[in-house]
């Protein structure tokens, strides 16, 4: 059984803070981590590795320094890990990443499963999985919660719903996105990680000409939604602060229910 | 694709800065300077006035659209039964449409679900595209995807709008995918830009400590998914539309996964979106003990009770309860929010109750800015107080 696992590296969005005088992001200081529901794909696949043998390779795309996400990976067992990387893979949109990630994959070739994670912190999009899926013409099962049976043609899937659960029969090769319900990630090997990082470590780095693609199919030119314009949530309202004791304030709060027929 | 700065051409107004979702761009010597971690995102380029910032990437034209018509919603069902956030859809594509002066289809899949035609149209549907097959009974993607793919390039909508369920999120990037097209996710704006009319596509990013407005220039339909609980739905009872059949070939043998079993668990998902008077905690509630308080005033008041990522993690209230960006986004009548700080997190979920009272301690807890009415004091003073004078008020 060989499996490809999808992997993003992220800023742990919830260090993140805003600059109260601008409005922007404060970036110093949040550290980059492997995007949590991924850390459940590479446990799901590194088992199922280690039940049915084959190979496990992860696949991300980012910035060079994505590839301590790949090290922890391999510190986590996986076989062998692929970061593709090039300025011209920046600025992507969903559209442009799913192709690129797509074309990787193909030039892997040989592979029974996908897994990757719902969906990543800092876009929340859950969009990438069912692409990817869809690029390489291959069926996808979202928020696996529990993989039940796997055989060499085909899987039954537990996947959530808002209001209980399906089970799925699933042809292979398939791709599979999975919630933290699957299972507990075991923590990287000190040695392995270790070993992830030298220079003889199963790593592959790819650029756009390694998968064979032009600049104006990835990154920003190939991308097909553009981000026109970013602004800090605003919530204000008009507050009526109530003063008073207990008592005289929760006696104003209880009027101006009335006026406004809430009671 | 790489920017850089003309620096002869900067006069140092920082319009780039702000525009940078990633902090990218600084000022030094009084000009503009791009970081490393700019990702080549190009909103800099587009803000800056003096053309200073210049990029390496070929202008793209823009194909003409003039052809496409229509604001098309996804029509979601499981076993007959509408989802909510279908008729809240509805609601906003009339409202676009009727700034596009164009009208409104709603997509409707299954078998044995003709009868969910009328409901969809007393919401504001105008034309229903209607199919109907055995292999479409239990949602399938690669079915439904089919089938979608099939309308669209036949009647070539210009906006399709699909709920961010957990049934759409599997549907939505995949038909996008199929029929070459962009997708904003989850959406909690959308309006019409009066000089281009095109979709403004606006969503929380960075876990909601941005908005982020995007636009999907280069394809049609401009395709979103909507956050439940975030649109209204308006009833239109003299609504008039046409349901109209549409054929398929579909066959059992040639689709890839099949539903083996359908097991629903009982209230697994609190539905928050409908209820009318909310009353959430947070870490000011203490313990889960605090919370019975919350509950007896939600119960009083006809309400449900809610709680804050703290509240969840803290184990005093169960997790399909949490509001927020993490949670759900709820539009309740009235929200009051009992010792919560007001995280920029809780608020992306709370923003769009009607009216909300904050009671905390902290006079300068940020929930006091976005509050109707404020109450500095402590929680377990105030609600039992609340609940006395609401108490004998109707029994007044």
């Amino acid at each position: 059984m060989d499996i490809i696992v999808l992997v993003k590296q992220v800023p742990d969005t919830t260090e993140v803070k805003l600059d109260p005088k601008t409005g922007n992001l404060i970036r110093e200081g949040v550290e980059s981590i492997i995007n949590p529901d991924d850390l459940h794909a590479l446990e799901a696949a590194v088992d199922l590795q280690e039940t049915h043998g084959g190979k496990v390779t992860a696949l991300s795309m980012g910035p060079p320094q994505a590839i301590d996400a790949i090290s922890e990976a391999l510190g986590m067992g996986v076989h062998e890990g692929i970061l593709l990387t090039d300025k011209a893979f920046g600025g992507a949109d969903t559209w442009a990443t799913s192709f690129t990630l797509g074309k990787a994959i193909e030039k892997i070739e040989e592979y029974d499963l996908i897994l990757c994670g719902r969906q990543a912190i800092d876009g929340d999009t859950a969009q990438i999985g069912p692409q990817v899926a869809d690029y390489l013409n291959i069926p996808q099962v979202s928020y696996v919660c529990e993989i039940e049976t796997i055989e060499e043609d085909a899987l039954v899937a537990k996947t959530r719903l808002e209001d209980g659960f399906e089970r799925i029969h699933c042809g292979l090769p398939a791709l599979l996105t999975v919630i933290g319900e699957l299972n507990t990630p075991r923590y990287p090997l000190m040695g392995r990680a270790l070993d992830a990082c030298k220079e003889k470590a199963p790593i592959k780095v790819w650029n756009a000409a390694d998968i064979g693609v032009q600049t104006s199919q990835v990154g920003l030119e190939g991308s097909l939604t553009h981000v026109i314009k970013t602004f800090a949530p605003k919530f204000k309202r008009e507050t009526e602060m109530l003063e008073g004791d207990t008592r005289e304030m929760v006696g104003d709060l209880m009027g101006r229910l009335k006026e406004n027929r809430l009671i | 694709m790489t920017i850089w700065i003309e620096i002869d051409l900067c006069n140092g107004c920082k319009l780039c800065m702000k525009a940078c979702p990633y902090g990218a761009v600084e000022l030094e010597n009084g000009k503009a300077h791009i970081l490393e971690r700019c990702t080549s995102c190009g909103a800099c380029v587009e803000a800056c006035k003096q053309k200073a910032i210049q990029t390496d990437a070929q202008p793209r034209s823009i194909p003409d659209f003039s052809d496409r018509k229509g604001v098309w919603v996804f029509a979601e069902q499981r076993h007959g039964k509408l989802n909510r956030v279908t008729l809240e859809l509805l609601g906003k594509a009339r409202e676009l449409a009727d700034t596009l002066n164009q009208d409104v289809s709603a997509l409707l899949l299954g078998h044995g679900v003709s009868d969910l035609g009328e409901t969809l149209i007393s919401y504001g549907a105008q034309k229903i595209y209607l199919v109907e097959h055995p292999t479409l009974k239990d949602y399938r993607t690669t079915a439904y995807t089919q089938v979608i793919q099939g309308l669209v390039n036949q009647f070539k909508p210009n906006v399709f709008l699909v709920g961010a369920t957990h049934l759409g999120r599997d549907l939505a990037p995949r038909v996008s995918r199929r029929v070459g097209v962009g997708l904003t996710a989850d959406c909690t704006e959308l309006e019409i830009d009066p000089d281009e009319s095109i979709l403004l596509q606006t969503r929380p990013a960075f876990g909601g400590n941005v908005m982020a407005t995007i636009a999907n220039r280069y394809s049609r339909p401009q395709m979103a998914t909507v956050r439940p609980g975030v649109m209204e739905a308006e009833e239109r009872l003299d609504n008039k539309g046409d349901i109209l059949k549409h054929e398929i070939s579909l066959f059992e043998e040639d689709m890839d996964t099949r539903v083996l079993e359908v097991v629903k668990e009982k209230r697994r998902r609190v539905d928050l979106s409908e209820a009318k008077v909310i009353v959430a905690g947070g870490r000011g509630v203490g313990d889960a003990g605090g919370f019975k308080v919350l509950e007896d005033l939600a119960a009083a008041m006809g309400g449900e009770v809610a709680g804050t990522r703290v509240a969840v993690e803290e184990g005093w209230i169960p997790s399909d309860r949490q509001i927020g960006q993490t949670g759900q986004s709820v539009r309740p009548e009235l929200y009051i929010a009992c010792g919560i700080s007001g995280a920029i997190q809780h608020r992306a979920g709370m923003m769009n109750a009607r009216y909300v009272i904050a009671i905390n301690k902290d006079p300068r807890a940020p929930i006091f800015q976005v509050a109707d009415w404020g109450m500095v004091g402590d929680l377990h003073e105030v609600i039992p107080e609340m609940m006395a004078q609401f108490k004998a008020g109707r029994n007044e």
